[in-house]
């Protein structure tokens, strides 16, 4: 093991995490050309829910596998809730008005949803148990690779794998894609065209939700301002694989992990987010579209 | 607490209604102490603690019938660390005639607002502010605080890692803050000036980072037998958690800002042996301990940063209005200066640049779950 | 029953509500010394404040609604108020009155917070030449900002040059800087240039945050010097007083020019930019030019609002131009109306001025500003003053025939 393998499955687990996030700008915005910033409130909510369902169990006696599978599924659910919620409320009023107004609606939800979380929980970092399962395997190969970078990098493979999968072959992935392409005709062949962005919605809080567990597992604490960096790398993860894109948007993600991982390794980690805006720039200079966005033709 | 949410929900509505006219219509017969500091936003975990700490003095100095037969009215405000919302706070306190000022929280929001204090003659005792540079220029005669700057901190720790441990290779790490950052560079300065060992790392790490396993490789791959980290305990826990994950026994020492109980709680095992300077003997002092123990019944939860800080910054300031028998500037300057109080950071007075002289500091490290002060 | 549709939704919406935000309302667990505390009495204020805000949240959707079928064209109110020139000249008598005996009539607290919302105007008429009129997405604003405010203090920290040389050249810096960004941004649209710009801003920042021997770092650079008047000493309340009489002129100064450019050829150019990219290049006008223009002439006002700044507070650390200021300065150009002059200045004011007056609500008050900001863009998309174009009517006497 060198000093630059280590890079790059550190970069490889930092890029996951923003792919899980990116994926649900990505979404969003293909759908409804919309930067929904409280995406990051989203999944700091997520991270909150799942550690207090974790410690209800957990103090009931429950440990191990159950609770994570447990603390999984209701923390998904109320995610899912939120993220539809939210539409409801500041995204679905705004449908017809120009495309500035839901962007200041979502930076006055992120405002809200974070005072909400500090004021009705704490503003103190709370220590997060360490749900991930430990095993003989993980341990065996802990010398290459910490065993929760590990579950990070397969979770979000898999995770992503199964979204590309239903969007490409089932009837609401099919519905998903078509509304990105065009609303209007969406809308004439039949597709309930509320419902198939509500689902977006749920789909990337989810995901979000998902991504909010492993990287406080990872990290070990949360506090209610999480989720608004970690939005802001998502976000800029997301452009740079090419906005709307969801190949993109894992591609971004992880382009964007190992950026930052070379970067504070061989240079500085006082630059580190530099690099990847820096890169970011770079990058749409000589692509304005992302790496894998289309290019859209322009017409009058 | 449990049924102060829905009392606000109730009070919310009947605020509107009255918009404007609630909180200035007060008797001119209270002593008021200005709280500022950053009460939303990122960083108000470091400024509501004092919030408490100071709610909990004036409560229990107002069931006694307040002080030279007055009662303690605080004006809380918040100004999210920013030096512009600061300086609206500070003029806002001063056209309020506030006696005097426990804050700010950060150092360069405490910076922009002192200027405003001082030209309205107002005591400011700060709980969390470590600049060197407020107390060192001598510009602010009416600047105090208690808590160690940046400089005698960073020279404690730098000798202890050099005489106590005799470390050779030394990474310097710090969170690109105004704290952690003003630490670190007096760190590496005195470490590079004594000669005795090398810094072979000096890095800034991004708070709020989702992950800090970059950093930890180059510090594994730089050799270091030691980091000293200058900045809070979130991300030091982060740091050494990975650290100890990657079966790196590189010795880990920091600051103040790292030695609070919540560290050890978020680190777990992986805190086992991190050394860290603090305050003297806290733990076994019996203000302190009464202190903690104050807080966990109002509130029902363990204190936050600077808690113990800003619980001695209140009583030192009741202290010397008490001792003045006035609320004058002049007179409760030299009372600061000439009376000695206990407090849960030991018997301190300040001396004549502001800082306090008492809080003696010294090194810990921690020992089965618990800081352990060593001798 | 009149409102029993809305009577029963609501039911549901607070029942949805109280299922939402149970966990984090009522549940609340100790982690470190492995307490859950339940707070049951959370859920009656939940329950209670969605139902009456569902109500009216739909009731008053539904009425918006049923405006926007019957007439469709419908000018708000304000906005009639604001052309008609019976009211709108002695409103303006009033207002410029009030603006000249402000400082006599109120305390230094609310002359400094008036001095910052005056900033604030000065920023957001400045990106709605970016933004409202040419319709280039900056989220980045700040940056411009950052780069007016640490002109004047880097200048006068080495070589002691005083505000009124600074002022000019912290504007002209800023412009630059503005080009600067500007140029590798030419090919990007929409929310692509929205995400470099804010790369730039978040670059300038952590570079102004790292590089301790050029902007000191974190620590900030203190003991800005304020301007001078005439080499007279003022004291502190005279001297904001003064600050607030120089930001009323320089607002006064802002608002001519913004409203001059708005109807000159290139402001012309800029909506035309905003509203076909491809279309306006088709009429002959030089793309790359009117953008960049645009991008110069947005930063050299936030350069100019940043030397002030400086001046003002005396002190300044990297911790005042962080993407939230971004977003702040983009909430008043949005909310204001885009485009729209007056719109601005009363978002302006309205952003800075209440969360300020918002403080007696101590803790609640960002929750109920992030509350401010989705409501008045729920009701009102156009923002407070939607800019309508001026019209110019083509007075011909037999128009009839010419139909």
């Amino acid at each position: 093991m060198n000093f630059f393998w280590d890079l790059f499955l550190g970069g490889l687990t930092r890029g996951s995490i923003y792919a899980l996030l990116a994926l649900g700008y990505t979404m969003v915005y293909g759908i409804l050309q919309l930067i929904n910033f409280a995406h990051g409130e989203i999944y700091m909510i997520g991270a909150f829910s799942a550690l207090i369902v974790a410690s209800i169990l957990t103090m009931q006696g429950l440990t191990g596998l159950s609770v994570l599978i447990l603390a999984t599924i209701a923390t998904v659910l109320y995610a899912a809730a939120y993220g539809f919620t939210v539409e409801k409320i500041a995204y679905k009023p705004l449908r017809q008005s120009s495309r500035l107004s839901p962007l200041i609606s979502a930076i006055g939800m992120s405002i809200f949803l974070q005072n909400y979380v500090m004021l009705a929980q704490t503003s103190d970092f709370l220590p997060f148990p360490n749900l991930l399962p430990q095993s003989n395997f993980l341990d065996s190969i802990s010398s290459v690779i910490g065993p929760s970078d590990f579950i990070i990098i397969v979770t979000s493979a898999a995770v992503m794998s199964a979204l590309t999968l239903l969007l490409k072959f089932t009837k609401m992935g099919k519905a998903m894609r078509a509304t990105a392409q065009d609303q209007t005709m969406a809308m004439l062949t039949g597709v309930n065209v509320n419902r198939v962005i509500s689902r977006t919605f749920i789909i990337g809080s989810a995901l979000a939700a998902i991504g909010g567990i492993l990287i406080a597992s990872h990290v070990g604490r949360i506090n209610f301002y999480i989720g608004f960096n970690a939005g802001i790398k998502a976000f800029t993860a997301a452009v740079l694989g090419g906005i709307g894109s969801v190949p993109g948007a894992v591609l971004g993600g992880l382009v964007l992990g190992l950026a930052e991982s070379f970067g504070t390794g061989y240079i500085s980690s006082d630059y580190e987010s530099v690099f990847a805006f820096a890169l970011l720039i770079l990058i749409l200079i000589f692509k304005p579209d992302g790496i894998l966005g289309r290019s859209s033709q322009q017409k009058v | 607490m449990k049924n102060d949410l829905l009392f606000r929900w109730i009070l919310i509505p009947f605020f509107l209604l009255t918009f404007g006219t609630s909180s200035t219509t007060f008797s001119a017969e209270t002593i008021k102490i200005g709280i500022a500091g950053a009460h939303t936003g990122d960083l108000a975990s470091y400024g509501l603690p004092t919030v408490k700490a100071a709610e909990l003095i004036a409560n229990s100095v107002n069931t006694k019938g307040g002080i030279l037969g007055r009662k303690i009215q605080l004006i809380i405000e918040d100004e999210a660390c920013k030096p512009e919302l600061a300086t609206n706070v500070a003029t806002k306190l001063v056209s309020q005639k506030v006696d005097a000022v426990i804050g700010h929280i950060c150092s360069g929001a405490t910076k922009a607002a002192l200027r405003t204090y001082k030209d309205a003659e107002i005591i400011v005792i700060s709980p969390s502010a470590t600049s060197p540079e407020l107390s060192l220029s001598g510009q602010y005669p009416n600047f105090h605080r208690t808590i160690a700057p940046d400089d005698t901190q960073a020279r404690l720790v730098a000798d202890f890692a050099l005489k106590t441990l005799k470390l050779k290779k030394i990474a310097v790490i710090h969170d690109k803050g105004d704290y952690g950052k003003g630490f670190a560079e007096y760190a590496k300065i005195f470490i590079e000036k004594s000669k005795d060992a090398k810094v072979v790392l000096y890095e800034g790490i991004t708070p709020g980072a989702v992950d800090y396993s970059a950093i930890v490789q180059k510090i594994k791959y730089s050799g270091a037998d030691a980091i000293v980290y200058g900045g809070y305990h979130p991300e030091a826990a982060s740091v050494v958690q990975l650290m100890r994950k990657r079966n790196m026994k590189t010795i880990f020492i920091s600051d103040d800002g790292v030695k609070d109980q919540t560290f050890i709680k978020v680190a777990a095992v992986a805190a086992e042996g991190v050394y860290a300077s603090g305050p003297k003997d806290t733990t076994k002092n019996p203000l302190a301990i009464a202190a903690i123990n104050e807080h966990k019944k109002a509130y029902g939860t363990e204190p936050g940063s600077f808690y113990l800080n800003a619980y001695s910054a209140m009583l030192a300031i009741v202290n010397a209005i008490d001792k003045a028998k006035t609320t004058e500037y002049k007179a409760v300057h030299k009372a600061l200066r000439n009376h000695s109080i206990d407090t849960p950071l030991g018997k301190i007075k300040f001396n004549d640049r502001g800082d306090a002289i008492g809080v003696g500091f010294s090194m810990y490290q921690v020992k089965n779950g618990i800081y352990v002060e060593l001798k | 029953m009149k409102y029993a549709c809305e009577l029963k939704q609501s039911t549901y919406i607070a029942l949805w509500f109280i299922l939402l935000t149970f966990p984090i309302m009522v549940v609340k667990v100790n982690t470190i010394e492995n307490i859950i505390v339940w707070r049951w009495i959370n859920i009656v204020g939940v329950g209670v404040g969605a139902f009456v805000l569902s109500f009216f949240w739909q009731l008053y959707l539904r009425k918006k609604m049923t405006s926007q079928q019957t007439a469709p064209e419908k000018v708000s109110i304000l906005n009639r108020l604001i052309e008609n020139p019976k009211i709108y000249r002695p409103a303006l008598f009033i207002v410029g009155i009030f603006a000249l005996i402000f400082p006599a009539v109120f305390s230094h607290y609310q002359v400094n917070v008036m001095t910052t919302a005056l900033i604030y105007v000065m920023l957001g008429l400045g990106l709605n030449i970016e933004v409202g009129l040419a319709g280039l997405l900056d989220l980045g604003y700040v940056a411009f900002y950052a780069v007016g405010a640490y002109s004047y203090a880097l200048l006068n920290y080495h070589f002691g040059l005083g505000f009124w040389m600074l002022l000019p050249v912290g504007a002209l810096l800023a412009a630059f800087f503005g080009i600067l960004v500007g140029f590798p941004v030419l090919r990007l649209r929409g929310d692509y240039l929205a995400i470099v710009t804010l790369a730039f801003a978040e670059i300038l920042r952590l570079v102004l945050e790292n590089w301790n021997t050029f902007s000191f770092g974190p620590s900030g650079i203190s003991n800005i010097p304020r301007p001078g008047f005439f080499g007279i000493n003022l004291t502190p309340e005279q001297s904001a007083i003064y600050m607030y009489f120089l930001l009323i002129a320089l607002c006064g100064l802002t608002i001519f020019v913004t409203y001059r450019l708005q109807h000159s050829r290139i402001g012309r150019a800029w909506v035309a930019l905003r509203e076909d990219e491809l279309a306006c290049q088709a009429t002959g006008i030089d793309k790359t030019k009117a953008k960049l223009t645009a991008f110069a002439l947005g930063a050299m006002w936030a350069g100019m609002a940043g030397v002030l700044f400086a001046a003002k507070t005396t002190f300044i650390n990297p911790a005042s131009f962080t993407f939230m200021e971004s977003a702040m300065i983009l909430s008043i150009v949005v909310l204001g109306g885009m485009g729209s002059i007056p719109g601005i200045i009363l978002a302006a004011l309205a952003i800075t001025l209440l969360p300020e007056y918002l403080r007696v609500f101590s803790d609640y008050r960002m929750i109920l500003f992030g509350a401010a900001l989705i409501i008045i863009m729920v009701f009102r998309p156009g923002g407070l003053l939607a800019d309508r174009r001026k019209q110019y009517k083509f007075h011909q006497p037999d128009a009839k025939e010419k139909r």
